[in-house]
């Protein structure tokens, strides 16, 4: 018997949410205090008017919601469902009152993108944006990636049974600890000590390469937290082009794929299990797919020749295909250069590489290795019991941080959202077609948005109809929370209609 | 007859000899350069824009980006070049406008497949300047109106504890 919710559920939700939204409202005190330090005050203002907005939402609902009740399963997925659509409008109040933006859905779009961890922009004037609101647009990575509700868990909750409910909607099914606040405190961790570490080193680059020494540590922040997020804004227009640096892509390339590891693995290996990353199905499954997919790629780009020496072919090919893999968005080349420099089989071998995307628990979005892991190894199962005789007992394993044995449940559940991954690529692309793109650009782009990657073949621009964006913001918040979010409201529908 | 076909014989082989660098004098665009980057490729370009970001020194050269408007492209000049400009665009600046005589290069062999332009002269448009941004009296309207309702609001749930 299903059952309708209750004004009483309602207010449950009301009020976890309202505590979300203080939480978001809070981080709008950093790009405040560097826009203060910095003298800007126009955006300062933008950021005031953003968290007395998001104050005012959140303490509302916190008061008119006020409960004592803990979360149960549904309330805990329609609050993570509503505050990330909730942090995608908040966060794009100082966006657009900033004036870069030409709309506030377009100011929707990058929120959604940047919280999302995608990547794809409709910013006007980049290079001329202050440095509060650039900081904003990498800082919105940065928390999106480790989580809305993780920021929450890790910092506002002191500790509730129905915290792991909106951890798992997130997307992230896996406890690295015992205690899921404890493990959202991890997750920070460390995010921090590598934001450290990598700010060190792209900062220096940058001043090597000749930046201006704040320019270079503050762009060595914003690179970090967009290529460990894998997000893919950068501070200025041009992306990582921008920098016409070897050592700078070689530097963002190695944190790309340590945003695509696992955050379990990243536990291990700091506990010293450094056996785990070979033993790994995750990682075996992201080296085995980056080989395949560059081989793809390889030969798309040398058939059509746009690269006349092997090391441009690799520079060129191994970045964007990497970046599309790891689902960070990163370019070093431009939007137009995928299509006119490009093969069809080089940006067929990109889709399929964005399609897959990284390891489960990390910050990127896709199918993602593990299942793809796990489909490979259901795969190998039949075709043994195909081989080997009918009362042979075939029983198949697989490690993932300890030794799981292949079961069905585990194989329909990696089945199931594959597929609804690969109908989101889909949809997306027909509405591209609908509006009267090409067959292979729409599904990159829509692969691009709906697995939180950000590569774009040029689709995503000012003048895209409206309905595309809205599309694509749909796109990458169902994909960046895995259908959860989708699942929750289709459920919540049906349980207002039919339930009793 | 003679003398009228001899002009006409040297102006077609200046035509003939220096057209392949000179055809594109009237200065192209980004968006033009990036759409026909291979009817452009290693060709003598005008490209006028913007300086934005860093002049990133490199050595006796040194990276500086442009803009037009549409797209920034990456310059690659000398750094002797490189001294001529004194503003870089960014929030609170409004950068030397340039009009560059380059060689354009849709994937450059020196620079990893870059699509970049190696500048061989400049000239500066405009000068580049401070941009003041006016503080937005609307916007300090805005926060002084969401102040007093958060106040407002707080008072309320103190009278509705009570």
């Amino acid at each position: 018997m299903i059952l309708r919710p209750h004004l009483k559920d309602l207010k449950t939700i009301g009020f976890y949410l309202g505590k979300i939204i203080l939480g978001l409202a809070l981080t709008m005190l950093i790009p405040i205090i560097i826009g203060l330090c910095l003298g800007e005050v126009n955006p300062v203002f933008d950021f005031l008017i953003g968290i007395e907005v998001s104050v005012l939402a959140g303490w509302l609902l916190m008061k008119v919601c006020r409960t004592d009740d803990d979360l149960n399963w549904m309330q805990g997925m329609m609050v993570v469902s509503i505050s990330w659509v909730v942090a995608m409008i908040l966060g794009a109040i100082p966006l657009y009152l900033s004036g870069h933006w030409k709309s506030f859905l377009d100011a929707c779009f990058d929120s959604m993108s940047g919280f999302a961890t995608t990547g794809l922009v409709l910013v006007q004037n980049l290079d001329h944006l202050s440095y509060t609101h650039n900081l904003w647009r990498h800082l919105i990575m940065f928390l999106g990636g480790q989580g809305i509700v993780v920021i929450a868990l890790s910092f506002f909750v002191r500790g509730f049974s129905g915290a792991f409910k909106m951890y798992v909607g997130e997307a992230r099914d896996e406890r690295i600890m015992p205690n899921v606040i404890h493990t959202s405190r991890f997750i920070w961790l460390v995010s921090i000590v590598y934001l450290i570490l990598g700010t060190l080193a792209l900062g220096i680059t940058g001043i090597f390469n000749g930046m201006k020494p704040f320019n270079s540590f503050f762009h060595g922040a914003c690179i970090f937290m967009a290529a460990f997020d894998t997000g893919g804004f950068a501070p200025q227009s041009q992306n990582i082009l921008y920098y016409h640096s070897a050592i700078y892509e070689i530097i963002t390339v190695v944190i790309m794929v340590l945003g695509a590891f696992n955050f379990k693995l990243h536990y291990h290996l700091w506990m010293g299990n450094r056996k785990e990353i070979i033993k790994n199905i995750e990682t075996r499954a992201l080296f085995a797919t980056i080989i395949a997919t560059f081989a793809i790629v390889a030969v798309g780009l040398a058939q059509k020749g746009s690269y006349s020496g092997a090391v441009m072919l690799f520079r060129k090919g191994f970045y964007q295909l990497i970046s599309g893999h790891t689902g960070t968005g990163f370019q070093t080349i431009y939007a137009q250069q995928f299509i006119l420099d490009w093969n069809q089989l080089a940006l067929s071998g990109v889709i399929l590489a964005m399609a897959l995307g990284g390891a489960v628990c990390s910050t990127t979005g896709a199918i993602k290795m593990l299942r793809i892991g796990i489909l490979f190894k259901a795969l190998q199962e039949d075709l043994k019991r195909i081989i080997m005789p009918e009362k042979a007992v075939i029983i198949e394993k697989f490690h993932h941080i300890k030794e799981i044995f292949l079961e069905d449940k585990i194989i329909r559940s990696a089945l199931t959202i594959t597929l609804a991954y690969i109908i989101l690529y889909g949809l997306g692309a027909l509405v591209g077609m609908f509006y009267g793109y090409p067959f292979l650009e729409s599904l990159f782009e829509s692969t691009s948005a709906a697995a939180n990657v950000g590569l774009s073949c040029g689709i995503t621009a000012l003048t895209m109809p409206a309905v595309l964006k809205i599309t694509y913001i749909i796109q990458m918040w169902a994909g960046r929370l895995e259908f959860m979010s989708v699942f929750a409201i289709i459920g919540f529908i049906v349980a207002t209609i039919k339930g009793k | 007859m003679r003398n009228n076909f001899k002009p006409f014989l040297i102006i077609s082989g200046f035509i003939l000899i220096f057209v392949p660098h000179l055809a594109f004098s009237q200065g192209l665009s980004s968006n033009e350069l990036l759409k026909n980057a291979k009817q452009y490729d290693g060709k003598s370009i005008i490209y006028s824009g913007e300086v934005i970001g860093d002049v990133m020194s490199r050595g006796e050269f040194a990276w500086a980006n442009i803009n037009d408007g549409d797209n920034a492209i990456g310059v690659w000049m000398g750094a002797a070049l490189a001294k001529e400009i004194n503003f870089t665009g960014d929030y609170k600046t409004r950068g030397d406008v340039l009009e560059i005589r380059a060689e354009f290069h849709r994937a450059c062999a020196e620079h990893g497949g870059d699509l970049d332009i190696h500048a061989q002269t400049l000239r500066k448009i405009t000068s580049g300047e401070r941009t003041g941004h006016k503080v937005d009296f609307f916007k300090i309207k805005l926060i002084l109106i969401l102040l007093g309702v958060l106040f407002l609001v707080w008072i309320l749930s103190l009278f509705r504890r009570k």
